[in-house]
């Protein structure tokens, strides 16, 4: 069965659309809480036997209504796994189950004591890659180097970050992306420079891959005045004009509404202000934890209600802190919510670059041509903590090692080995260039100055010297002419 | 004294006058996590809400071993939506519950803001009485280090504008037990702003204050250091900063008394105006943007007041202009003695 195979389905806009189903024996995400939960509660099926026909029934007829909203397609009525029986069928657990679901300690017990297949895909990257590749690859030399180049760049970055926080060179909260990369790297390389990006505190990685300085981002979290925001910034708040990086941002869901904001500039130009050309889409960065926040909801509805040029890329990590997706969420297949305020929602494997970056194709078009948003849940995960003060005690470790095995960057690397686009040396290269990038970044920044005091005071107000003082230094207000107006006072 | 030696090793500790000085010592985690177990066991209708409270044993650890001891029924781990869950906090309260809602840093209750003044604080006025809500909401307030400006507002003056809000700011860890006991115990809805750099601070406290009924009234200050010369009134963790001030300033032969306001709302203006009638010299402190006054003891005043607060600018992240955006003990020194009259003539500054 042909994997990546929604290239075949023709308009992408009706389909509910699953990349997870590769009709391989592995499951995906959409598998991963059912199989784990199957297990703990054949108990309470047992317990609840007459009534699984009955709930087995209304299941079906609310699949049969969500297939029908968009045009049948082969994938609606089946997301669940294929091996359920009658007894356990996934949907009903949220009803049978306590309303406290319990500790994740639980579910990783009995995850790592029983056979579950806890794999989101099938195989490794590159068996698939090899039976997708078919005539032409999916990407050329050039481009497989631009993506490893920009992956690398992106850890790198990172492990830098790190060894300095340990070093008590930086301060403060420090969110690391290492894990995350094939996102990050698969999204904003299609993005032209007018494209704008909006992320949450973890935005270091997206900032290098649109194209912010390595030493502009270095300056920025070291606290000095050659940063991108000249040290009044820090590490989560990363804004750069020139790139269109319109943050950083500490709460999560609150990027996705100034991302929505900024699409909603995109059709604004181009319908009210006859910007002819004006098609510039944003992203919106987020988390499985900001998926349960009101303002994404509000947002999913106001893009599709208006068709706003916007893809909302949803960086499912599995934890929020120290809190499991599962635990939180009371439907955790977080591309089903896409359909229900009417667009697509679309599931991929984030660890996979070239996959992500197939998608992301389909989705960035699809906004570019005004056919509105998309919603992506890319399942990835995160190799370090929340952040670098968090002692990530709840984390299996059988679940890290699982997906340090899927490290994107080797997968990519043995991509563009085995498939002859590169060779070992080429690759060794671009890991000593980017080597040698962090490195001048980590002493340029180590020899700028600290913001000068003056600088307190300035850019409260887009005054040019800040608090209301106007360009000779009295205040704005003590000036006739700003005061000046067309009434009698 | 002994109370000065203690002093000496670790600067921001209170003076407690009345208590033996041989006493046991408690950092403010212990202290709030005591309080909240000791209040939890004694009432079964308490119970917390928020995020990373239970399996993570709280985002400051704050409520270490309450899910262990209580179980997932009263110690919720909730997903990331303030508005959400502080909104099910006050339905909860308004139907006889007692929940106490954490806000991983008070900067997030602006998610759930609307619940706090429009359900909360507002309900007992609006219904007559009928709806009371028993509810507190704490977290840590105000800048920590180097976490920028989305982590770092003080929300003391925002909260202590609202009337049908109770607002308390502890200071060392007598006050962390007895001010959030006496929070969970009363019927409005209390605001209760930590600081998460006292957390891990040690403070020695009595065996009263280790008793289970121990509570502090809700509206009265604490007079932490008694003076003559100058009033210094703060909260949370600027009493530390005032008290380190008061002993620069001894050594100049300035006698200052600290107040430590403990309650922004109601605020103990009682106290303050009696001290300022000794004194006739106010200086106020506090870290957010600058706020409250006491006029009232005006006819007092040998000098005007001095109101220390925190720069009027976001909070910035570099390390130096976070130094400068909120005041430090040279800031109160050098306010004292201008109120005093002995001005230092003012180098380019620092």
């Amino acid at each position: 069965m042909a994997t990546m195979n929604w290239r075949n389905l023709g308009a992408y806009a009706d389909c509910f659309l699953s990349l997870g189903d590769t009709g391989t024996q592995s499951g995906s995400l959409i598998d991963f809480p059912a199989t784990v939960l199957m297990a703990r509660n054949k108990k309470i099926s047992k317990r609840n036997n007459g009534d699984s026909d009955m709930r087995k029934k209304m299941v079906e007829t609310r699949e049969k209504k969500m297939g029908t909203a968009f045009s049948p397609s082969k994938f609606a009525a089946q997301p669940f796994p294929l091996n359920t029986t009658s007894q356990n069928n996934p949907l009903t657990i949220p009803t049978t189950a306590s309303p406290f679901l319990g500790s994740t300690r639980k579910l990783i017990r009995l995850s790592s004591s029983s056979n579950l297949n806890l794999r989101r895909r099938s195989g490794t990257v590159v068996k698939e890659n090899k039976s997708k590749s078919t005539p032409n690859l999916l990407i050329t030399k050039e481009e497989g180097l631009e993506l490893y180049e920009d992956m690398v760049l992106g850890r790198a970055f990172e492990d830098k970050c790190a060894k300095m926080y340990y070093e008590r060179k930086m301060l403060g909260f420090v969110h690391l992306y290492n894990g995350q990369e094939a996102v990050s790297t698969g999204f904003i390389r299609l993005l032209k420079q007018q494209d704008s990006i909006v992320c949450t505190y973890r935005d270091h990685v997206q900032a290098l891959s649109k194209g912010v300085s390595a030493r502009a981002v270095m300056s920025e979290l070291l606290g000095k005045a050659t940063g991108c925001c000249r040290g009044q910034g820090g590490s989560m708040h990363i804004f750069s004009r020139e790139h269109n990086m319109l943050g950083g941002f500490a709460f999560i869901g609150e990027g996705i509404p100034i991302a929505t904001g900024a699409a909603f500039t995109s059709k604004y130009k181009r319908e009210v202000l006859k910007e002819a050309d004006c098609g510039h889409v944003s992203l919106a960065f987020f988390g499985d934890g900001t998926c349960n926040n009101g303002q994404f909801y509000e947002c999913l509805n106001m893009a599709a209600l208006w068709k706003l040029p916007i893809v909302f890329v949803v960086e499912n990590n599995l934890w929020a802190i120290g809190m499991s997706h599962l635990r939180a969420t009371s439907v955790p297949q977080i591309y089903k919510k896409g359909p229900a305020f009417g667009m697509p929602g679309v599931h991929v494997d984030g660890m996979d670059v070239l996959k992500v970056r197939e998608v992301a194709k389909e989705a960035i078009g699809r906004a570019r041509r005004g056919e509105g948003p998309t919603l992506v849940e890319c399942e990835t995960y995160r190799f370090r903590g929340h952040s670098l003060a968090d002692p990530d005690k709840l984390r299996d470790p059988a679940e890290k090692a699982h997906y340090a095995a899927r490290d994107p960057i080797t997968a990519l690397k043995k991509y563009l080995i085995e498939n002859s686009l590169a060779n070992e040396a080429d690759l060794k290269a671009i890991d000593k260039k980017i080597d040698e990038v962090v490195e001048e970044a980590v002493e340029f920044a180590d020899e700028s100055p600290v913001p000068p005091q003056s600088q307190l005071h300035k850019h409260v107000f887009a005054d040019p010297k800040g608090s209301g003082i106007g360009p000779d230094g009295r205040y704005r207000c003590e000036d006739p002419k700003f005061t000046e107006g067309t009434a009698q006072v | 004294m002994l109370g000065h030696s203690l002093l000496k090793i670790r600067p921001a500790i209170s003076v407690l006058r009345s208590y033996s000085s041989a006493a046991k010592q408690m950092t403010v985690r212990e202290a709030l996590n005591s309080a909240l177990d000791e209040e939890m066991s004694a009432d079964p209708k308490v119970f917390l809400m928020g995020e990373e409270v239970g399996e993570y044993q709280g985002a400051y650890k704050i409520s270490k071993g309450l899910l262990e001891k209580y179980g997932p029924d009263r110690v919720l781990d909730t997903p990331i939506t303030e508005a959400g869950f502080a909104g099910i906090g006050v339905g909860a309260a308004y139907y006889g519950l007692k929940p106490v809602v954490e806000f991983m840093t008070f900067n997030f209750s602006m998610q759930a803001i609307d619940h706090i003044i429009n359900s909360a604080a507002k309900s007992n006025y609006m219904s007559a009485g009928q709806m009371s809500v028993p509810i507190v909401f704490r977290g840590p307030n105000g800048a920590a280090a180097g976490v920028g400006a989305q982590h770092s507002q003080c929300y003391a003056s925002w909260y202590a504008s609202c009337p049908g809000l109770k607002v308390l700011s502890p200071y060392s860890s007598e006050d962390a037990r007895g001010l959030l006991k006496a929070a969970i115990r009363d019927p409005d809805p209390v605001v209760f702003l930590e600081n998460e750099l006292l957390y891990g601070e040690s403070f020695p406290v009595s065996d009263e204050v280790l008793d289970s009924s121990f509570c502090l009234p809700i509206g009265k200050a604490k007079i932490e250091r008694k003076g003559k010369d100058v009033t210094i009134t703060a909260f949370s963790k600027m009493v530390g900063y005032a008290l380190q001030a008061a002993e620069i300033l001894e050594k100049e032969g300035i006698d200052a008394e600290v107040i430590n306001l403990r309650s922004i709302r109601p605020l103990d203006r009682s106290t303050i105006n009696a001290s300022v009638r000794k004194t006739n010299r106010l200086i106020t402190v506090e870290e957010g943007f600058p706020q409250h006054v006491v006029e009232e003891s005006f006819a007092y005043l040998d000098a005007p007041v001095e109101r220390i607060a925190g720069a009027d600018v976001p909070m910035p992240y570099a390390a130096n202009l976070e130094r400068m955006a909120v005041p430090q003990v040279e800031d109160i020194v050098r306010a004292a003695k201008r109120a005093c009259y002995r001005v230092v003539p003012l180098a380019a500054a620092a």
